[in-house]
Formats: C-alpha cells, sequence, structure tokens
C-alpha cells in the first residue's frame, strides 16, 4: 500500500510491474535530460539580449532537431511495444480467478483440478473501527493468490461498471457487465497486495477495496481447504 | 470456516493440503491446479466473453449430439466452467430449461 506522501510507485509485487517501474525510470531519465536541455537553452536565450535579424533557416540545425527527437522515440518505443504485447501473452496461465464486482464488494471464485473445488470468496470492506488504522483498504476476507504461478484473472460485474485494481502488480481491469476481461499476473512475491475500485459505481465506490495476499502454492491449498 | 466463503466439494474428494502435503513446493507447483483452458487463437484479446459463451454452447451441442457420457464433450464443459462466472452459468442453465436459451442448440 502506500504510505503518506509517497510520490513514488509501490513496491512491484509482480514481474511487470518490475518492468513496469524500469521502463518509468527509463523514459523520465530521457524525459529529465530533454527538459533540461530545453530550459537550458530556452533561459540562455532569453538573457542574451540576442535579437533575431532576419533569420529565415538552417537546414543542418532543422535537420538535427528532427533526427535526434526521433530517434529518442524509437528508443522509448522498443520497450514500449515489447512490455505492451508481453502482458498480452496468456498463453502460460496455471490458474484462472474469476472476479466479479458488486455494488458494492468484490467476490473471487477459484475451480481447481477439473472441477474438483469451487472457492467463492465475498469481500466486504472492514468497517472504520477494525480497520487497524488501514481505513478503507481492509476486507473481511481476501483472496489469496501462490506466487511465482501465471494467473489468469477474468473480471466482471453483477450490475454496474466497476474496475479491480491492484496498483503494486501494475494489473487493472475494469468490471463491466455482461464481459469478461481477461488479466495476467504472476506474483514475484509474499505479501500483502491492496488496491480499490477504480471506476465510480454509486454511493460506495470508494468503500470497496481488493486485498489480495501472495502466498506459497502449500498455502494456497491450504487456504482453499481452510485448515 | 468464514462465513463469507464457500467450498463445494464432492463426495469423497481428498483435501488438497492432504492430497500435496510431503511433497516440495516444485512437486506441487507441477501437480497444481494446472488446469487452464488452451490459448484459442479465435479469442486472442482480452474480451473473453466469447470463449466462455462459446464453450457453453459447444458443450451443449456436443451433448445432444453424442450423449452425455460422450468424454470429448468433457473438454469444452471444463473450458466454460474455468471461464464462466458461476452466475452466467446458472441464468443459462435456467435459460436451458425454460427453452429461452438465445441459441438454437
Amino acid at each position: 500500500m502506500s504510505s503518506w506522501c509517497q510520490l513514488g510507485f509501490q513496491d512491484a509485487g509482480s514481474y511487470f510491474m518490475e518492468e513496469f517501474i524500469y521502463f518509468h525510470d527509463f523514459t523520465m531519465m530521457i524525459i529529465l535530460g530533454v527538459l533540461s536541455y530545453v530550459v537550458v537553452f530556452l533561459v540562455l536565450g532569453l538573457l542574451s539580449g540576442w535579437v533575431d535579424s532576419g533569420f529565415v533557416e538552417g537546414q543542418l540545425i532543422e535537420f538535427m532537431w528532427t533526427i535526434f527527437p526521433a530517434l529518442i522515440l524509437i528508443q522509448i518505443a522498443f520497450p514500449s511495444l515489447l512490455l505492451l504485447y508481453l502482458i498480452e501473452d496468456f498463453s502460460k496461465s496455471f490458474l484462472v480467478c474469476k472476479v466479479v464486482g458488486h455494488q458494492w464488494y468484490w467476490s473471487y471464485e477459484i475451480k481447481t483440478e477439473s472441477s474438483e473445488i469451487l472457492a467463492s470468496v465475498d469481500c466486504y470492506m472492514l468497517p472504520r473501527e477494525g480497520a487497524f488504522g488501514m481505513r478503507l483498504l481492509l476486507t473481511d476476507e481476501f483472496l489469496m493468490l501462490p506466487i511465482n504461478v501465471p494467473v489468469r484473472i477474468l473480471v466482471t460485474s453483477d450490475d454496474v461498471i466497476h474496475s479491480w485494481t491492484l496498483p503494486s502488480l501494475g494489473i487493472k481491469g475494469d468490471a463491466v457487465p455482461g464481459r469478461l476481461n481477461q488479466l495476467n499476473v504472476t506474483l514475484s512475491r509474499k505479501a500483502m497486495f491492496y488496491g480499490q475500485c477504480s471506476e465510480i459505481c454509486g454511493a460506495n465506490h470508494s468503500f470497496m477495496p481488493v486485498m489480495l495476499m501472495g502466498v506459497t502454492s502449500p498455502q494456497f491449498f491450504m487456504w482453499l481447504d481452510r485448515l | 470456516m468464514s462465513s463469507g466463503v464457500e467450498i463445494t466439494r464432492p463426495e469423497g474428494a481428498i483435501p488438497l493440503a492432504q492430497k500435496y502435503s510431503g511433497l516440495s513446493e516444485e512437486e506441487v507447483k507441477k501437480r497444481i491446479i494446472a488446469y487452464n483452458p488452451p490459448a484459442d487463437s479465435r479469442f486472442p484479446n482480452q474480451n473473453q466473453t466469447k470463449n466462455c459463451f462459446q464453450n457453453y454452447v459447444d458443450f451443449q451441442r456436443c451433448v445432444r449430439l453424442r450423449g452425455e457420457d460422450y468424454k470429448p464433450c468433457q473438454f469444452f464443459e471444463r473450458n466454460y466452467k474455468f471461464l464462466c462466472p458461476t452466475g452466467w452459468i446458472e441464468k443459462w442453465d435456467e435459460q436451458l430449461e425454460n427453452n429461452t436459451f438465445p441459441v438454437k442448440l
């Protein structure tokens, strides 16, 4: 979860989010470089006192300030498109988890081993008194998923449009009634991850959080068996 | 068991933790849950609604053509049970019973 006055991303909980953070850092370096360059020349130009005296063209400089930005953009585009297609690769999932949004709670359905178990969990937000200081984030039940296992998450809704979000995992999917949206995630560490509904859905839109715990595979089975 | 959780399990099923106790995490992972409806090139994108519905319809058609005991029909059955939310399945089953299912099977 975020802490007070946090400016950057939360610690990544999935491999994709790590890549998103690397890409963000890479792009931000380029942005800061370009910004510094532009600001320096802008300020120098304003303070120089020079006046334009009929200068109409400069073939070399115009060529340079077209080509270099294009090269920079190509450098940004490669990792961006790579990531974009990587996160859409759904062929390697091991586990299917269905997320259904309701007004105003989330429910999760997990089916295992060719119909052997169907687990359905309804997760309501804990009231302020029971939230141990983490108001608007805690739920009475939470979803557990095994780490290092590609999970296919199918998001839908029972009533109005919601959005299932976990910022630390880098996933967000609209829960649209009558539609199944597919997300792909592989948790990378054992931790508790928090999120909140991200599409206005009525009076209690701010009060339907998402809580997910990354656990080892045996612990996941134990959770399913409720031992 | 918490009131917010429902587990349905067929009679005689061994609890998974007991079934997998004594195995290392790697071995558990190999035998894991691991039924995942295979990637269907007809539905390559984020919207999997049709994937779920098509498998349901294909199962119903398969069973009507070949009978309930025809094993290959189970492929479609597994797929739709894994992909489709329970509410949708119940609604379609009810529509089938009432003869109001929107597709001609």
